[in-house]
């Protein structure tokens, strides 16, 4: 069970939280982008043996989503590469 | 008792407990523990082994115990459990698992004459012919040790809890003691738990002295400063069990408070952890090594020092390190012979004979066996590197293998470890997480080194925690510094088996074997062998294992390493784990008001999505499943019906973008909306696949409601908020769940507006004031409402929403209103054959995570004026992919009275080949009188009027496509 | 003789020498040693000295014609069927640690195939029936126990899923079949829990007789033994920092802490470390890695002869032969490759469990992992060629140790003849492309 850090609540509880998947390209402008690049937007995310960039919402809380670096091996949470 | 001590002890000799042992009964005392009871009483051949089924004894003193297991009987049952940690209490009652009759005179037994051709792994070579399911069922019996107690326990229950802490220790030995002090004085909140019954650890067990008075007398006053600071949580008879990620532990505390409570399981955030475990001896392994009277020099001096137990008469001791000398000291001075003390090394050190003075030693020796069967008789002693066996007659053998600093938690917390060459042991290296061992935990095996280690690490971590500790005075501790040199094994021409898990029966030849046989690494040679996969997991045996393999191998065991540890230290209780979530704690139900009105009705309830408690339909008496369902849809057909619509999802959205927003999650424009109107849209995730439908309200220039399924209400809050936040935080959007704010009763049929203007309106509800697809604001029968026309039936129908406080009082009032019409309650089940003969979209049928609009004829609701929005892009590309799509058509049946089971999947020509398609909903229609079913099937839209098989198991059923509609197909009567 | 032996009784070196020549008429047929139980009667009365090892170390040379990274159940397999059915034999499996330590290691080892989807169905009907044969195909104990699982149902929606996948079975031969709570309850008498007025009454089962358990180290063992007696080479702790790419933008082979290995095939079968192997050579896969949990309980008598599952509570379990409930759950939410335990994750699952078996509020915990599997958008697995020549892999396994004998059967024949067989040939890379989704979402251990 992680301790996550709520940008407006504090340190809370893992289950005060709904995971929503990892980080990944912003959403590219549909109707002008290549197929290709739509596919890798919606399928590739990255998986990394390290921190990744992964969004969670305060769903039992204040209902603020947000996002960590959480390192996948330690589950560590770490500063991001721009220190979000 | 013959083996009682006189004097001396923890145990509480004014209360004397009777208990039962495979069928005979004995005496202890309070404050035994079931293993030291029975020494007491002189009983030594307590087990038969898991596969050889050879006579075992006692071997340890705690849960290190290897040997022993008992299962106790009736409300105490709980499967196995080491007899050196069951407390005694009076009228326990326990027998030996493993053997039949008794240990003394096992059937088993004769397992021991094939042992030769049962070495580990053997069942990977042999029954194999015909098949392992003759051999199973006897295999499975003589396994498995104890029962699985019968039924849950009768008196008591379990809870969980959390706590928050500055530090938890584990462990209240005096590293743990003096680490707590620290903390505790500084303010810190300290958490402390210890497994034993009484804090002290090692000390217990030991004749040590602290500032020149008795160790104890030093345990009783830290206890006592703990227990008035309020800042400090100790326990006693609780285990730290798991160390999980972001410093989250597990505590099991047993039998808290001598209350009700039969286990507590504490989950413990702490900021600093402290792991003051101590350590575990190691057995010593030689030809025998498990006979009853061999037990672990330790044990032999906690069952003096604690239990007031003498566990034999003449004892050699068998060590390769200095802490033997004191058990064996402590056992003569109790009143045992010392025989020998066999000591391995070459040069015994001056400190460690200094202990043991007027002993005699045997340096640079081994014991290479152990004569005797049911117990100790003698021992051979051999030189060290060969030569001539001397016996030595004796009733107890006493080994010290040397010490392993007990790192499990460390390691579990993912910290890493590293071997000691001069303390031969695994030490804890580089932590993962805020946590540090120490004392012997740490590898500090002498007390004054202990106190001194754990202090220093208790005022780094309390400085860490944000506290100013004291510097602490060290108090003076007499003990005698500890060195070893490893021996692995004793490597030796004796005959006999020589045991490095006694539990699973698991010898230096079978480990030999595995290497043999190329599982080299340690890993696989633990899964070959099971050695260290027993209840014990080799607590006493595991380094022994790999010591050996080292030897054999060549290399050293830094290069091996460990097997990995894992939760939990010890067993746990599953109940204990689950605490109080039971029934409704765990899955709370979701109910409206009007659950008491349908549960009178005589209803039958059940769960829908969402873990809503939904009424199916509403049997009169002596009706059964399809005329009460039939019932409720001619009323609703033919006169006027009332369903409970409130777990729908809604929320309401506000702001100035909101209209953007829904043009960007539905398929269809929202904005174009006008107040007082509303549409029905359909909702996609990007990847294209329908992820929800429902119908949007415009309630005014910036304020909507939009109404989602019932079972995926949190997950289209989650989808709202995450592209609101995520993606457009500039647009200018709130939205409110309001699923509990509004609940309604949906009137519905030919004569809802009979039934609506009977509870008296201020809304005028004629056709043209009040148009299909928009809704009013006012009073009904009293109460404020909005009433919306919306219709999942297909008949006209007038949904009004009321606070959740007005719905029982409109429901009564509606069912009074309706009954000169003959109103009818309906079900869930009602409602699904009504949408079927629509041909109305239902998310757990038709949609199952391959269809898109276009499938499904809603085609219309894919705006083509949108260059974007949420799915669009995904299913353009899947239509360009060309497969074949699977496409809703109507069904039915060529047999009007054959019904076709949900699911069944429709084949060419209804033979067993690749399926086409399925049915996705098959109900009788009343309108009709026939089944009528929706199915999916490739390139449906173009075979209307073909027929098409259903393949069952035995029956091939065909059927005609058609228009997936069967009622009202322009819609006449829902816009009436 | 050494002179351990000439210190035997003369009775047994006769019994020696008369059982050896007995074995020497039998044995001529391959190379591997057969386990008998008369090898065992012979090899017990020597001390087990001539037992030969399983697998050889031999060195690693520089080319072969397949890599296969991965000697968990699906690379291991691929190696055997490879050398079997193919007579490719001049093949390494490359092991960054110990062969079989991947998820094949500590798995709840339930066999079954009642999915859901036409091409999913037949692949895990092969499987089954494989694994039936496995003992005598490998000559090594798998300890296969035709268990038969029951789905324990508890809501009308799932009942209506497990009869629609039921009807699609059944055209594939598997069977699936409907029976009520009495007979759920007879057939497991330990589920005492989920009575009529419980919160979740149990409403009837599914039996699928097809279901089975087995020893999962038997698998990766009895594997890596026949292939290594057919010449494939096992290579343990060689970790393979990345893959190598020509010029022509084919696999060239890969480069590992022990040297540059080439071959021109190169199968990756390593779960949840696929996308990290496949991106350096620039190839990006649809693939997550999540963690899984599993726990076994101490070990007690036979109480539960069947698989028991759960889809409406989250949970299944078997009891081993040893006598342990071996018993699993849902993954856990968020990429991991920890390999650890998340504490309300496992209070849910017991909680559930003993929900449905009261009785085991004393049972205790013994032991308790965590694996990582990867797995994609729709929840089937990826066994395809890539766009990288020559790279072929097996991925997105969640639920891939019932999969591991058709898994290898078919992967190597891809391999060998460079056509995907006909039971694999949706699990494609480029089933993304289309969004051509097969989606098993419910029928794996969905959260």
């Amino acid at each position: 069970m992680l301790l996550i850090t709520c940008p407006f609540c504090g340190a809370r509880n893992e289950t005060e939280f709904v995971y929503g998947g990892p980080v990944g390209r912003d959403r590219p402008d549909a109707a002008k982008v290549s197929d290709d690049e739509w596919l890798d937007y919606l399928l590739i995310v990255p998986n990394p043996i390290g921190p990744v960039h992964e969004r969670w919402w305060h769903a039992r809380g204040c209902g603020d989503w947000f996002t960590i670096w959480r390192n996948t091996i330690t589950h560590d949470i770490v500063d991001g590469p721009d220190n979000e | 008792m013959n083996n009682r001590l006189a004097q001396g002890g923890r145990i509480d000799r004014s209360q004397s407990l009777s208990f039962t042992f495979n069928g005979t009964r004995y005496l202890g005392y309070m404050g035994d523990t079931f293993a030291s009871a029975l020494l007491a009483n002189g009983v030594s051949l307590t087990a038969r082994s898991f596969k050889y089924h050879r006579p075992r004894g006692i071997v340890g003193a705690g849960v290190e115990e290897p040997a022993t297991l008992v299962e106790l009987l009736g409300d105490d049952a709980s499967g196995n459990r080491p007899a050196t940690t069951v407390p005694l209490s009076d009228g326990l009652v326990a027998r030996s698992v493993n053997c039949w009759p008794s240990p003394r005179f096992d059937f088993g037994a004769v397992a021991q004459l094939i042992a030769r051709f049962i070495p580990a792994g053997f069942y990977y070579k042999t029954f194999k012919w015909p098949t392992w399911h003759l051999f199973e069922p006897s295999i499975r019996r003589a396994a498995g040790l104890a029962a699985a107690p019968a039924a849950p326990p009768t008196a008591g229950h379990f809870e969980s809890r959390s706590a928050h802490a500055d530090m938890l220790i584990a462990g209240a030995g005096p590293a743990g003691l003096i680490a707590a002090l620290v903390a505790g004085r500084a303010g810190a909140r300290v958490f402390l738990a210890d497994e034993a019954n009484e804090p002290g650890g090692s000390l217990l067990s030991r004749n040590l002295t602290i500032d020149g008075k008795p160790a104890l007398d030093w345990i009783t006053a830290v206890a006592a400063e703990l227990a008035a600071m309020p800042n400090v949580v100790h326990l006693q008879n609780s285990t730290v069990w798991a160390y999980r990620e972001h410093n989250l532990l597990c505590v099991n505390e047993r039998n808290p408070d001598h209350s009700t409570i039969l286990e507590r399981n504490w989950r413990v955030r702490a900021q600093q952890v402290i792991v003051a475990t101590g350590a575990i001896e190691r057995a010593m392994v030689f030809a025998n090594n498990d006979r009853p009277g061999v037990m672990l020099a330790s044990a032999v001096q906690t069952y003096i020092n604690r239990y007031a137990v003498l566990p034999g008469r003449r004892a050699v001791f068998f060590t390769n390190n200095n802490s033997a000398y004191a058990a064996a000291a402590d056992f003569a001075a109790a009143g045992g012979e010392v025989a020998a003390i066999v000591d391995s090394r070459r040069e015994v050190p001056a400190a460690a004979r200094a202990q043991a003075d007027g002993l005699a030693v045997f340096p640079a020796s081994v014991v290479s066996k152990v004569i005797g069967h049911h117990h100790v008789r003698a021992i051979k002693i051999s030189p060290l590197g060969g030569g001539e066996a001397q016996s030595v007659p004796c009733d107890l053998l006493a080994c010290s293998g040397g010490w392993s600093p007990t790192v499990h938690l460390f390691s579990q917390s993912r910290g890493t470890l590293s071997f000691d060459e001069g303390l031969a042991a695994f030490l804890p290296d580089e932590p993962a997480q805020n946590c540090v061992c120490a004392g012997a935990a740490a590898g500090k095996f002498s007390l004054s080194d202990t106190l001194q280690d754990a202090a220093t690490k208790a005022v780094e971590a309390t400085l860490a925690a944000g506290f100013n500790p004291a510097e602490p005075i060290l108090p003076e501790a007499q003990d005698a510094p500890y060195s070893v040199e490893p021996l692995w094994r004793v490597e030796s021409d004796a005959k006999g088996k020589a045991f490095l898990d006694i539990q699973n029966d698991v010898t230096v030849d079978d480990v030999h074997l595995a290497l043999r046989e190329g599982y080299s690494n340690v890993e696989h040679v633990k899964r070959y062998t099971t050695g260290g996969m027993g209840i014990d997991q080799g607590k006493t045996g595991n380094i022994n294992i790999i010591g050996t393999v080292a030897l054999q191998q060549g290399t050293s065991l830094p290069d091996i390493g460990t097997t990995t540890f894992r939760s939990p230290y010890t067993p746990v209780s599953f109940g204990a784990i689950s605490g109080l979530r039971e029934c409704s704690v765990v899955l709370p139900y979701r109910h409206t008001p009007v659950t008491k009105w349908n549960h009178a009705r005589g209803a039958f309830m059940y769960e829908a999505g969402a873990r809503w408690r939904r009424p199916g339909y509403f049997p009169k008496p002596g009706e059964g499943f399809q005329e009460a369902v039939n019932r409720e849809c001619r009323a609703v057909r033919n006169g006027v019906g009332v369903y409970d619509g409130s777990p729908l999802g809604k929320f309401e959205l506000k702001g100035r973008d909101v209209g953007k927003f829904l043009d960007l999650i539905y398929t269809n424009i929202m904005s174009t909306l006008s107040p007082g109107n509303g549409r029905y849209g359909l909702m996609l995730s990007d990847d294209g696949l329908i992820l929800d439908d429902g119908v949007a309200l415009r309630l005014d220039e910036h304020r909507w409601l939009i109404s989602t399924s019932t079972g995926h209400a949190d997950a289209m809050n989650q989808h709202m908020e995450k592209v609101l936040q995520f993606d457009h935080p500039d647009w200018n959007v709130m939205v409110t769940t309001v699923t509990s704010q509004w609940n309604n009763a949906t009137i519905c049929g030919p004569m809802a507006r009979d039934v609506m203007e009977a509870l008296e309106t201020d809304i005028d509800l004629s056709a043209e004031a009040f148009p299909f697809m928009s809704f009013r604001d006012g009073t009904v029968a009293g109460l404020p409402a909005r009433v919306v026309r919306v219709s999942f039936t297909g008949e006209l129908s007038f949904e009004v929403n009321v606070a959740p406080r007005h719905l029982a009082e409109l429901w009564g009032k509606v069912m009074t209103a309706g009954a000169p019409f003959g109103i009818e309650p309906v079900g869930s089940e009602g409602s699904h054959v009504l949408r079927v003969e629509k041909g109305f979209l239902s998310l757990g049928h038709e949609v199952d995570g391959t269809v898109d609009a276009f499938d499904l004829g809603m085609g219309w609701i894919m705006s083509k004026k949108k260059p974007d929005f949420i799915g669009k892009r995904s299913v353009e590309i899947r239509r360009a992919g060309g497969s074949v799509r699977r496409e809703l058509v109507g069904l039915l049946p060529e047999d009007p009275n054959a019904q076709i089971p949900e699911g069944a999947p429709l084949t060419p020509g209804g033979v067993k080949k690749a399926t086409k398609g399925l049915v996705t909903a098959c109900v009788w229609s009343v309108v009709h009188d026939r089944w009528v079913a929706l199915g999916l099937l490739e390139n449906g839209h173009s075979r209307h009027g073909e027929t098409a098989h259903v393949r069952l198991t035995d029956q091939v059923i065909p059927a005609l496509v058609t228009k997936p509609v069967f009622h009202d197909p322009d819609g006449k009567r829902l816009r009436s | 003789m050494t002179s351990l032996e000439s210190s035997k009784p003369r009775w047994t070196r006769l019994g020696h020498t008369f059982l050896d020549r007995a074995a020497l008429m039998l044995k001529n047929i391959t190379v591997m040693q057969k386990y008998t139980v008369f090898s065992l009667l012979r090899n017990g009365l020597s001390g087990h000295q001539n037992w030969s090892p399983a697998w050889r170390s031999p060195p690693l040379r520089d080319k072969y014609d397949v890599i296969i990274i991965g000697a968990g159940g699906h690379g291991l397999a691929t190696a055997y069927y490879l050398a079997k059915e193919h007579k490719i034999t001049n093949v390494a499996v490359l092991e960054r640690g110990w062969l079989g330590g991947g998820n094949v290691a500590r798995n709840t080892v339930t066999i079954r195939s009642n999915y859901l989807r036409d091409q999913s169905i037949p692949f895990y009907v092969k499987s089954v029936e494989l694994y039936e044969g496995l003992t005598k195909e490998l000559n090594f104990n798998m300890m296969h126990s035709k268990r038969t699982m029951i789905d324990v149902v508890h809501n009308y929606p799932k009942m209506r899923e497990l009869r629609r996948r039921q009807l699609t079975m059944d055209i594939y031969g598997s069977t699936y079949e409907q029976i009520f709570t009495e007979e759920v309850r007879r057939r497991i008498p330990a589920l005492t829990g989920g009575g009529p007025g419980s919160r979740l009454p149990v409403i009837g089962g599914m039996v699928h007789t097809d279901a089975g358990v087995n020893r999962h180290d038997a698998v990766a063992w009895g594997y890596a033994r026949a292939a290594d007696a057919h010449g494939v080479e096992m290579h343990q702790q060689t970790p393979v920092k990345s893959l190598i790419r020509g010029t022509d933008g084919r696999i060239e082979g890969v480069e590992t802490v022990r040297g540059t290995v080439r071959a021109k095939k190169v199968v990756v079968a390593v779960s949840g470390h696929t996308t990290t192997l496949t991106e350096t050579v620039g190839l990006k896969l649809p693939l997550r890695t999540m963690n899984l949990t599993a726990f076994v309980s101490e070990p007690v008598k036979p109480l539960v002869d069947v698989v028991v599952n759960c889809p409406d509570l989250g949970f299944y379990f078997s009891q081993s032969d040893k006598g342990e409930m071996v018993i699993g759950g849902a993954p856990d939410s968020g990429q991991s490759f920890r390999r650890d335990i998340k504490q309300h994750v496992f209070e849910d699952t017991v909680g559930a469990m003993l929900e449905l078996f009261p009785s085991f509020k004393k049972l205790k915990l013994m032991r308790q992992w965590g694996g990582h599997l990867d797995i994609t958008h729709d929840a089937s697995p990826i066994m395809d060629e890539t766009d990288v020549g020559g790279l072929f892999v097996t991925a997105g396994w969640w639920g891939g140790y019932k999969a591991i004998p058709a898994g290898g059967l078919t992967m190597a024949h891809h391999v060998a003849t460079g056509h995907p067989h006909p039971l694999m040939k949706d699990f494609t890379v480029n089933r993304f492309k289309n969004l051509e989704f097969i989606m098993e979402t419910g029928t794996t251990t969905a959260r």
